[in-house]
């Protein structure tokens, strides 16, 4: 079995800074979410000069919109949705320290210059294994844009929830490297 | 005339939205072990367990496969001898809709309005419903509930007759690969070919909810599903797009007559997790 890496949050810029594209990781204590809507309530903010609901400061967002708890149960399903959505919104946020980002799928090039800059990773976690998913979110809140529904910024307490890294803080990209291992002519 | 109950139509609509939501059918339940079994990329291996250890704790625990429980997509074959009494039958529709996803504790993801009010609708509807009349006393209800992740890596274009088979074919492989890890992979790949341009999209969704490991039963189409199959699969991108052999587990092509000028052909893709169920009543 391939080594499997501890992260709790929040992290410093230097630990995160010695991910590499390829580490499976199991990460515990506080992350937030955020989608489009949250996103781009965040920057407006920012462009306005105004302060954010949250600190973002060593923290990793991810990209979810769970479905509603059965009773009993702390979250519904709750796997990652597309991150090149947030696209236009995660460089801004990158800026203010934010460290990781969890999602599936690519994401741009000025993305990953600015993960670069300002040394933060990108985590995929398997999309569509959401019930999976959900057995490591432990503890959730509603922080801010209640209105949003699913989509507002949830605070969550994880305990081992299983990513890995997809790009790291050096540009190192798996979705680029790993399908040509297995392409064929 | 047959009559059925606009209520009869609602509590089934309602059920099979349920039923979708947290039961992959047994088609791709198998495809899925399957590949399992085949996929040679340790990572992809590892990605196609975790999506069938989800697949078991969803069946078992009756939670969303997914948390885009999507939006609701309905194929009714409404017999012509049928007569809907005691209510509005698209109404009943939507009313098992919201029954489904407000007592089912599936995600709301519709919007109202698309481009500037985006206010949800609080209970997934409206549902996107197409109806057949068709011969006959029965009506067969056939639902999906389609995620995004998968549905906004979809095309559609319009080719040249000159384009030909070759045409269709690179432009369905250049949809899916462009489509990378996106639309989180193995994907279902549906083909609408034909018709006009709205018809060939419809068509595309419809292909996606035939059974894995069906093939058209035209052999030319048949051919053409598998050869596209194979192509997508080389690619490599493979599990979560990160690298492997198990890219795509179908490609299903539906077809129409169309225009001497025309070769209208939309590629609907589907995640794994392609929920759809179907009674006929």
């Amino acid at each position: 079995m391939e080594k499997v890496i501890s992260i709790t949050t929040p992290v410093t810029t230097s630990q995160v800074r010695e991910l590499r594209a390829g580490d499976n990781v199991l990460i515990s204590g506080y992350i937030y979410t955020g989608r489009d809507a949250a996103h781009k309530r965040l920057v407006e903010l920012v462009e306005a000069g105004k302060e954010l609901p949250i600190d973002l400061d060593g923290q990793f967002i991810y990209y979810v919109g769970p479905s509603p708890a059965k009773p009993g149960y702390v979250i519904g399903s709750a796997g990652p949705t597309t991150s090149y959505r947030m696209n236009p919104y995660t460089p801004t946020l990158l800026k203010l320290g934010l460290k990781g980002m969890i999602g599936k799928g690519s994401l741009s090039p000025e993305v990953v210059e600015a993960m670069k800059e300002h040394g933060a990773v990108y985590f995929g976690a398997v999309g569509g294994a959401a019930a999976l998913i959900s057995k490591s979110i432990k503890k959730v809140e509603v922080v801010c844009y209640e209105d949003l529904g699913a989509e507002a910024i949830h605070k969550f307490y994880v305990e081992n929830f299983p990513a890995t890294v997809v790009i790291d803080a050096e540009g190192n990209n798996l979705y680029e490297t790993e399908p040509l291992k297995y392409r064929l002519p | 005339m047959r009559k059925i109950k606009a209520e009869v139509i609602k509590d089934k609509v309602r059920d099979l939205f349920l039923q979708a939501s947290s039961f992959i059918g047994d088609d791709l339940y198998n495809k899925l072990k399957e590949r399992y079994e085949a996929e040679e990329s340790p990572v992809g291996k590892s990605v196609l367990r975790q999506i069938i250890e989800n697949n078991d704790i969803a069946a078992r625990e009756q939670l969303a496969i997914c948390q885009d429980t999507g939006m609701a997509v309905l194929f009714i074959e409404l017999g012509q001898e049928v007569m809907i009494v005691d209510g509005d039958l698209n109404e009943a529709i939507n009313q098992g809709v919201r029954e489904a996803y407000v007592g089912g504790y599936l995600r709301k993801s519709i919007v109202d309005d698309p481009i500037f009010e985006r206010k949800n609708t609080q209970d997934n509807t409206p549902a996107v419903t197409y109806i057949d009349i068709v011969p006959g006393d029965q009506v067969k209800i056939t639902v999906t509930a389609k995620g995004f992740g998968s549905e906004n890596m979809s095309r559609i274009k319009m080719l040249r007759p000159a384009d030909g088979v070759a045409g269709v074919r690179d432009f369905v492989i250049q949809t899916a690969v462009e489509a990378g890890p996106n639309p989180c992979p193995p994907i279902i790949v549906g083909v609408g070919v034909g018709g006009t341009m709205e018809k060939a999209a419809m068509l595309s969704k419809k292909a996606l909810l035939r059974r894995v490991g069906e093939h058209n039963a035209n052999p030319n189409y048949a051919k053409l599903e598998a050869e596209i199959l194979d192509e997508i699969n080389k690619s490599g991108i493979g599990p979560a797009g990160l690298g492997g052999r198990t890219t795509a587990l179908a490609v299903n092509i539906e077809y129409f007559p169309t225009h001497i000028a025309g070769l209208p052909v939309a590629v609907n893709i589907c995640c794994h997790a392609s929920r759809h169920a179907e009674i006929i009543i």
